[in-house]
């Protein structure tokens, strides 16, 4: 006879789960306990926050399932904003919460929260398990569910007399879920429609996603690109897709892409979205985004054709199967005309490339160079900061760029770093950090320094929350209401927490300074003190076309 | 516009929350949902009726068929099928007006379930027309308190909406 507890061990196991991030509390005491014995390697974080983002850049960096883990009430509702984090973004996650015992359930307990209920809309599924016997089962479901077809988090909550409870182990044997059969192979008859659009398209674009990352396709993205010389412009989530140094690599597209990018999908005349949901920063005002063009849709979720933008063609299927497929049946005569009015408009419009001042650009440009060569993965925090390593970082392999995008989550940057270098040991991990956001999980450093995960933070420090600052320039008329910080000395909050702190001031001091915390066994935070008012440019103005770009 | 949608569900806890949450989160309007288990008593059958524009309609039929816990989807609106829904009226009546509520009960074949010194209560099932119908019907007598059931549907023949289909 085992305890739940024990029976979660091992289900964990036999979906070859090695790390869980987590915060232990009354209602998993029976979980805890079986882990105490289990061979699992469980990383405390400061909050549970940072354990479901740590899951989630696990996740995102090895493409297998991260897990979290929290005890009831505070514990679980605390994991929230990472569930949506990592929901938004289609990222596996399985989180598993301690729940009030059954009996307790609906008395308002101590520590009782709707946890099921209230992560409903921000999960891909979730349980109550309400019997000790059904664990074994629930867990294989989730793991299944979270995986396959758009991946997404599940969440498993677990009353305490379930995790208490005894019982034998069995194994579930098949899952049989009857309402969820994801498709991987696309319509043969719509890749030949697809195929035969392609062969009549004079001005291609490929607009390429976080799909083609989670479905492990970017090889046969390149190749269809080459095939087609069709440029490719990516989405936040798309970043590292293609090779940020591919000569048909556009770029990010959307509210701060590039000139170039943008005018490429506003004059195109086939549009190719590949694992993509066109979501609302990437189109601008939807009636013009790539009004010249046909549109086809390839990805796993059907839900996401016609969500936003009509399209003509839609193919339904594991991104990586339909791309195989539809490579197979391609002919086309690329027209050079188009590369050439392409490769014109890079010229005319590059992104900010001048290294003059302690500028944040110039920052990422520096630390960009600087790893080229080496293995290496970024996460970022939200705001200016991210969208510069979106513009600026040359990021050559799909799962080193881990961005929150959907949700845009201020403080998941430095968890979920955690979370890659648990990992990725033998990888250079690097958040690049605004100062506002790296407060809003800075606690973390503990985790890191009690792990001996050498995670950088790459701080570019303005003393404002930049990017609602840049908003209230551009379109407050620079009332800065609240969004000027007072911040503490980041250096020496380091080194109070055990790492190490590097002041940066003059652009000459960067490379010095990225040396020595590459070099560093210990997590840094490196303080760049950058142009306080920089914006980040171009920038499409809400409501506007993304060919009608400021700056 | 309006559709007809019959879903079959697992019956899990919670899958009613499932299907009423992704339609408020997503904005979707329903106009009427009926529940209840089939002869199977692990599935349950909704039958959603909702109004939207085209793209909206698309949108539901997607976004149910992506829960977990719904195993079929199926738009009925365009294909032959019966649909029924059941009302239940309390109307004022006392022996001046009785009559009058009967010979009305009668002629949309409903029945009159209970009599009270001061009120009626009239049963009534059939189409949403037929149901609007006896509302306007009654109203003069004042209606006291109304309860439908929303709209239960089927489609005609030997089509049905089933777990293999
Ligand atoms: C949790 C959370 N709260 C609020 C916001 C809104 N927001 C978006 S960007 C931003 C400013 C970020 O400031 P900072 O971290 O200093 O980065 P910078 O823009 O200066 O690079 C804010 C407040 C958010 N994205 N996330």
């Amino acid at each position: 006879m085992l305890t739940g507890g024990q029976i979660l061990v091992e289900c964990l196991k036999n979906e070859g789960v090695e790390v869980i991030f987590g915060y232990p509390g009354g209602a998993v005491l029976p979980i805890y306990d079986a882990l105490y014995d289990s061979d699992l390697l469980h990383v405390l974080t400061r909050h549970e926050q940072a354990a479901a983002h740590a899951a989630d850049g696990y996740a995102r960096a090895t493409g297998r399932p991260g897990v979290c883990l929290a005890t009831s009430g505070p514990g679980a509702t605390n994991l929230v904003t990472g569930i949506a984090t990592a929901a938004m973004d289609s990222v596996p996650m399985v989180a598993i919460t301690g729940q009030v015992p059954t009996t307790m359930i609906g008395k308002d307990a101590f520590q009782e929260a709707d946890i099921t209920g209230i992560t409903l809309p921000i999960t891909k599924h979730n349980y109550l398990v309400r019997d000790v016997n059904d664990l074994p089962r629930i867990v294989k479901e989730a793991f299944y569910i979270a995986t396959t077809g758009r991946p997404g988090p599940v969440l498993i909550d677990i009353p305490r007399d379930v995790s208490a409870g005894k019982t034998e182990y069995r194994d579930p044997g098949p899952i049989g879920l009857r309402g969820y059969m994801p498709r991987l192979a696309g319509e043969p008859a719509k890749i030949a429609a697809a195929a035969k659009l392609i062969a009549q398209a004079k001005r291609p674009v490929i607009y390429a996603g976080g799909g083609v990352i989670n479905s492990g396709a970017s090889e046969y993205l390149k190749k269809l690109a080459e095939t087609i010389m069709a440029p490719v412009a990516v989405t936040l989530m798309g970043i590292g897709c293609l090779p940020g140094d591919h000569p048909l690599f556009l770029g990010m597209l959307g509210m701060h892409g590039a000139r170039y990018t943008n005018y490429a999908v506003n004059e195109c005349d086939l549009l190719l979205a590949i694992g993509v949901r066109f979501d609302d920063r990437v189109t601008g005002k939807v009636e013009s985004f790539a009004s010249h063009a046909k549109v086809i849709h390839i990805d796993i979720d059907p839900a996401e054709f016609g969500k936003n933008v009509p399209v003509d063609i839609s193919i339904a299927g594991d991104v990586r199967t339909v791309l195989v497929d539809l490579i197979k049946n391609l002919t086309c005569n690329p027209d050079p005309a188009w590369q050439e009015k392409i490769a014109r408009w890079k010229k005319e419009y590059p992104l900010d490339h001048s290294r003059e001042g302690l500028r944040p650009q110039a920052v990422i440009r520096e630390l960009s160079d600087m790893l080229q060569g080496r293995r290496y993965r970024v996460t970022t925090e939200v705001g200016q900061n991210q969208m510069w390593a979106a513009q600026h970082f040359c990021i050559t392999r799909p799962r080193s760029f881990i961005s929150s995008g959907g949700l845009g989550t201020m403080g998941y940057g430095f968890p979920a770093a955690i979370g890659v270098q648990v990992a990725c040991p033998d990888e250079l991990v690097f958040d690049i950090a605004g100062d506002g956001s790296i407060q809003m999980n800075i606690q973390e450093l503990t985790t890191a320094v009690n792990y001996r995960l050498p995670v950088n933070v790459a701080i570019l420090n303005n003393s404002y929350l930049g990017m609602v600052r840049q908003w209230q320039e551009l379109f407050y008329n620079r009332r800065y209401s609240q969004t000027e910080l007072v911040n503490p000395d980041f250096v020496k909050v380091a080194e109070a927490f055990g790492a190490e702190g590097i002041r940066v001031e003059k652009i000459a001091e960067v490379r010095p300074a990225l040396e020595q915390a590459i070099a560093s066994s210990r997590p840094v935070f490196l303080d760049f003190i950058v142009e306080r008012e920089e914006n980040v440019m171009p920038i499409v103005p809400p409501g506007e076309a993304i060919s009608r770009m400021l700056g | 516009m309006r559709s007809t949608y019959s879903v079959l569900v697992e019956n899990n806890p919670g899958v009613l929350a499932r299907v009423a949450g992704l339609f408020s989160r997503r904005g979707y309007n329903i106009d009427s949902l009926s529940v209840s288990r089939t002869d199977d008593p692990g599935i349950s059958r909704m039958t959603i009726v909702v109004e939207g524009e085209k793209a909206v309609l698309e949108q539901v039929t997607k976004q149910l068929r992506k829960l977990v816990d719904v195993i079929r989807v199926h738009d009925i609106t365009d294909e032959p099928h019966v649909d029924r829904e059941l009302v239940l009226i309390k109307v004022n009546a006392d022996s001046g007006t009785r009559g009058d509520i009967m010979q009305i009960v009668e002629i949309f074949r409903g029945r009159i379930v209970d009599v009270g010194e001061y009120t009626s209560i009239v049963e009534v099932t059939g189409d949403e027309g037929k149901i609007n119908a006896i509302e306007n019907a009654l109203k003069p007598f004042g209606i006291m308190e109304l309860v439908r059931t929303g709209k239960v549907a089927m489609q005609r023949g030997i089509r049905t909406v089933l777990v293999e289909d």
